[in-house]
């Protein structure tokens, strides 16, 4: 369970931005969460809501972007979801796969009013 | 209302005190693992039994990562290594900042060949935090399940190595080798595995050879 570190990582993240674009009040926050990522988005929601009770950051939203593990086969070029984190082609069984998508992190952008 | 566009990674902070760790080890000279696994999988004996076989011939220094206690640290130190230790109270990983505050300590022990970092016994967390290493690897045991690379796959993903340890018990247990090989492998077909057990021995010198080869004194 470290959703809370990353968290205080996130609002740190946050505040920093606010003070850069003026103040103002932080209305709702998008990020991307990859599959691969060992973090779980309902954990990470139920930690933000925790961590910005009482600060001037309460009341914002955070929406979570779930981003699926995605290959590229390197022999037949076809995009697909590993499923179960498995690397293998499904459509020509070629064992040489680029990973494209699935370990993002991140911060998309803010609203503030 | 407006909107800011920000694009940045939520560890962002951790990722550029990782990148000036790498810097750090990479000025001493040094190639540095991150040892990764469940609590129990045996990763201080692991560690204990390759500073005695390795430790005279290769300039080493071990970094242990606990919730608690200076216990680890103690039993490297007792087979002739410097250890120091990280407590990190209620976190269940290490991170690039902790790992930081030990760069004074490793300059002081120069010249060094190789750093073993023991990361806190937790096969989730650690995966997500760079600490600076060269090498992630990941530790498991036969006591466990041959489907832990499919039931935690992040950090046989992340990892370029994997010690599947206490092999000696196998005989004791339904731990099938072969299928905890195939079960990593078909996460991450580039890992390079070693069997190993501390209590015979067996394995412990390929595991080395792998060690001082990446130092470059193979």
């Amino acid at each position: 369970m470290h959703e809370m570190s990353i968290t205080i990582s996130m609002l740190e993240l946050v505040r920093e931005e606010m003070e850069k674009d003026g103040g103002g009040t932080l209305k709702s926050l998008k990020i991307k969460v990859g599959e691969l990522t060992a973090v779980e988005p309902g954990a990470l929601s139920f930690c933000f809501s925790s961590a910005i009770e009482g600060t001037p950051l309460e009341g914002a939203r955070l929406y979570i972007e779930e981003i699926p593990l995605t290959g590229r086969c390197t022999d037949c070029a076809k995009e697909f979801h590993m499923e179960g984190f498995l690397v293998g082609c499904p459509t020509c069984d070629g064992p040489s796969i680029e990973k494209i998508a699935g370990d993002e992190l991140e911060i998309v952008s803010m609203e503030v009013l | 209302m407006h909107e800011i566009l920000v694009g940045a990674k939520i560890l962002k902070k951790n990722d550029e005190i990782a990148a000036a760790n790498r810097e750090a080890f990479s000025g001493l000279g040094l190639f540095s693992i991150n040892l990764i696994s469940s609590p129990g999988s045996g990763k201080t004996t692991l560690i204990e039994r390759t500073v005695e076989r390795i430790g005279k011939a290769c300039r080493l220094a071990v970094i242990e990562g606990d919730l608690q206690t200076e216990l680890d640290k103690e039993r490297v130190e007792r087979c002739g290594v410097p250890a120091t230790q990280i407590t990190t109270g209620r976190s269940c990983h290490l991170d690039a900042h902790m790992v930081s505050h030990t760069i004074e300590w490793l300059r002081g022990l120069k010249p060094l060949e190789l750093l073993i970092i023991e990361n806190v016994g937790n096969m989730v967390c650690p995966a997500e935090y760079d600490l600076g290493e060269d090498m992630k690897v990941a530790v498991m045991s036969v006591t466990e399940g041959d489907d832990k690379p499919l039931k935690y796959p992040a950090i046989f993903h992340a990892s370029s190595a994997l010690v599947i340890n206490k092999t000696d018990l196998t005989p004791y247990t339904d731990f099938n080798i072969e299928r905890a090989r195939e079960n990593a492998l078909a996460v991450n077909p580039a890992l390079k595995i070693f069997e190993t057990s501390c209590t015979t021995g067996e394995g412990l010198g390929d595991w080395c050879d792998f060690l001082t080869g990446q130092t470059g004194r193979a």
